[in-house]
């Protein structure tokens, strides 16, 4: 189980964007963690990864445990060891380097499997194996993301993070990207979905959380989160004819569910 | 024709010597986005140390010259661990600055040792065939130059396929490319700064030889041929391996074809371009080229300048 409690970041010293978030990912999961932009998403993902200090942000509270064991501020590459492996927000592939390349780099913690992985990644996406020599930088926006996921797959993760998978992709590849996460999961691997696309999120995952400027606001197994008349409202734009957009903040469970947790 | 050949040749050994010291600048520049001035300076640091154990000491040669690269390479890393990583973040403007405090550094220990006398190396080029040098075909071709040569070629050729095949050459890329997405793979970033000054040290050194070997020996003013190694990369473009070894080309044969053409060429035009042109010289063909190309001919465009 991957275990956030009570994390709060501080950007730059100064800028609070993390107040107190708390989440939990059993093991062998699926859990999304939805938000509008600016909630916080990425940086939770950055304070589990290690990735805040380039960002100049300090986690000032709160502790971060992987199977019990506390990886609090750990250091990227000792992160990536300890089986957490991350697609970064917009793919961030090397796009001047090679397909393959792109690969043996996800495998940079885990060489002695380096090749039989470079196979399983190729075997698992056709549209990489043909071009796994070619520029990474020539691939499109779907296929780029294929190569995001595979890379973060080398490391034979037990945990994987994704951030946006679907964005900037067209309906039909989002439903790809959707069933890859169910086939990722069902090989055994943890995964944390963070996703503004929260129809697809919440379809795919077991149970989801909803985050507002730095807080989780609520959290349910999804299906509960699908039927939710809130959450149909504000995040699947599934708002009854004629009603005016609240924000979410007046929204009673919201309140309600605030009180509860002070 | 003779003539021609004879300035190509040692144009293009000072080329070899450039392009050592100008890749390691580029390493460095493209691993941590800092301009490093303390390159030139190592140079000449690694050709002190290479004297110091063959001559003061008494090592033999080889293992001198070895064991003084391998040291020129660690004191350059320790330079990075102790000065440079404590300012990853700062601005560039800073971070080159500090570079020059080092470069005076380095220099006013090394010229301190030097003192009045150059010293050798205690290299065996003096003793080969006719005083270290052949004579093909009327050119005279100097055993340290034409080995100049073709240690910096091989250097290339390795280092190509290092970053090409290799673990950590291939993470080196990636990490100038995107040091976040670098981070994210697991990537020790402070490693590869490392390397990078590692392999610019020793590449330095093999430099500092060259300029410093056979009768060439080691002064004070060493340092001012390493030095143009700078120009090499600002017109190759400070991002750019093959840049800082065209750069590098340009500014030898530029410097080659000066030593041997400019009175030819005063008596030309009628009158002097004074006794200092040669080292002037490549310092003019950088303006140009940065007047028609501000990044370099292989530079990224967006490349900040100091
Ligand atoms: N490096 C940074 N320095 C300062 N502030 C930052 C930094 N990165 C993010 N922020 C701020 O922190 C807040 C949360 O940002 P974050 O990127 O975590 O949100 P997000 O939920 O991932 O948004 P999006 O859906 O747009 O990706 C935002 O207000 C953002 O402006
Ligand atoms: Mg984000």
């Amino acid at each position: 189980m991957l275990s956030v409690q009570n994390l709060e970041v501080v950007y730059q010293d100064v800028i609070l964007v993390l107040r107190g978030v708390s989440f939990e990912i059993p093991k062998g999961k699926i859990v999304s963690l939805l938000g509008s932009n600016g909630s916080g998403k990425t940086t939770v993902i950055r304070s589990i990864t290690g990735l805040l200090d380039i960002q100049n942000g300090d986690i000032t509270k709160g502790t971060i445990s992987v199977d019990g064991e506390d990886i609090t501020n750990f250091n990227p590459s000792k992160i990536v060891e300890k089986g957490i492996a991350q697609v970064l927000e917009g793919r961030r592939i090397f796009s001047e380097l090679t397909v393959v390349e792109n690969l043996r780099l996800g495998g940079h913690t885990n060489s002695q499997d380096i090749q039989s992985n470079i196979e399983k990644v190729l075997d698992m996406f056709p549209i990489l194996k043909q071009r796994s020599k070619g520029e990474a930088g020539y691939l499109s926006g779907g296929e780029q993301q294929m190569l995001a996921i595979g890379r973060a797959l080398m490391s034979d993760p037990s945990y994987l993070l994704l951030d946006e998978p679907s964005l900037g992709l067209a309906p039909k590849l989002v439903d790809q990207i959707a069933d890859l996460i169910k086939e990722i999961n069902e090989q055994g691997v943890t995964v944390l979905l963070v996703e503004q696309n929260a129809n697809m999120a919440l379809n795919v995952s077991d149970h989801g959380y909803i985050m507002e400027t730095g807080n989780v606001v609520m959290d349910n197994p999804s299906e509960v989160l699908l039927k939710d008349e809130d959450v149909r409202e504000f995040y699947l734009g599934l708002n009854p004819e004629g009603t005016k957009r609240k924000s979410f903040k007046d929204v009673k469970h919201y309140k309600r569910k605030k009180r509860w947790l002070s | 024709m003779t003539i021609f050949l004879q300035a190509t040749v040692e144009g293009l050994s000072l080329a070899a010597i450039y392009s050592l010291v100008a890749i390691g600048f580029v390493l460095i520049y493209k691993s941590m986005d800092v301009l490093s001035f303390a390159q030139p300076a190592l140079a000449v640091v690694g050709a002190g140390i290479i004297s110091s154990l063959a001559v003061d000491r008494g090592i033999p040669f080889w293992l001198a010259l070895i064991l003084g690269i391998f040291l020129t390479g660690v004191l350059s890393l320790i330079i990075e661990r102790t000065f440079l990583r404590p300012m990853v973040g700062e601005p560039v403007f800073s971070v080159a600055i500090l570079t020059i405090g080092i470069d005076i550094l380095l220099r006013t220990v090394l010229d301190s040792w030097i003192g009045i006398n150059p010293r050798y190396l205690g290299d065996p080029f003096p003793t080969f065939g006719n005083f270290g040098a052949i004579n093909v075909g009327g050119v005279n071709l100097k055993f340290l130059e034409l080995t100049a040569l073709v240690t910096a070629i091989l250097i290339i050729l390795i280092l190509s396929v290092f970053f090409k095949r290799s673990k950590y050459g291939v993470a080196m890329r990636a990490t100038s490319f995107d040091q976040e997405a670098a981070l994210a793979q697991g990537i020790n970033v402070g490693r590869i700064f490392g390397l990078a000054w590692f392999i610019a040290g020793i590449l330095a050194a093999f430099a500092g030889f060259f300029i410093t070997g056979g009768f060439n020996t080691l002064g004070q003013f060493s340092f001012l041929i390493a030095l143009r190694a700078l120009p090499a990369v600002v017109i190759g473009g400070l991002d750019s391996i093959p840049g800082a070894v065209v750069g590098s080309i340009i500014i030898g044969l530029t410097q080659g074809y000066v030593a041997y053409y400019q009175i030819p060429f005063e008596n030309l035009i009628g009158f002097s371009l004074g006794s200092g042109f040669s080292l002037l010289a490549p310092y003019l063909i950088m303006f140009v080229i940065l007047i028609f190309r501000p990044d370099g001919l292989f530079g990224t465009e967006e490349v900040e300048r100091v």
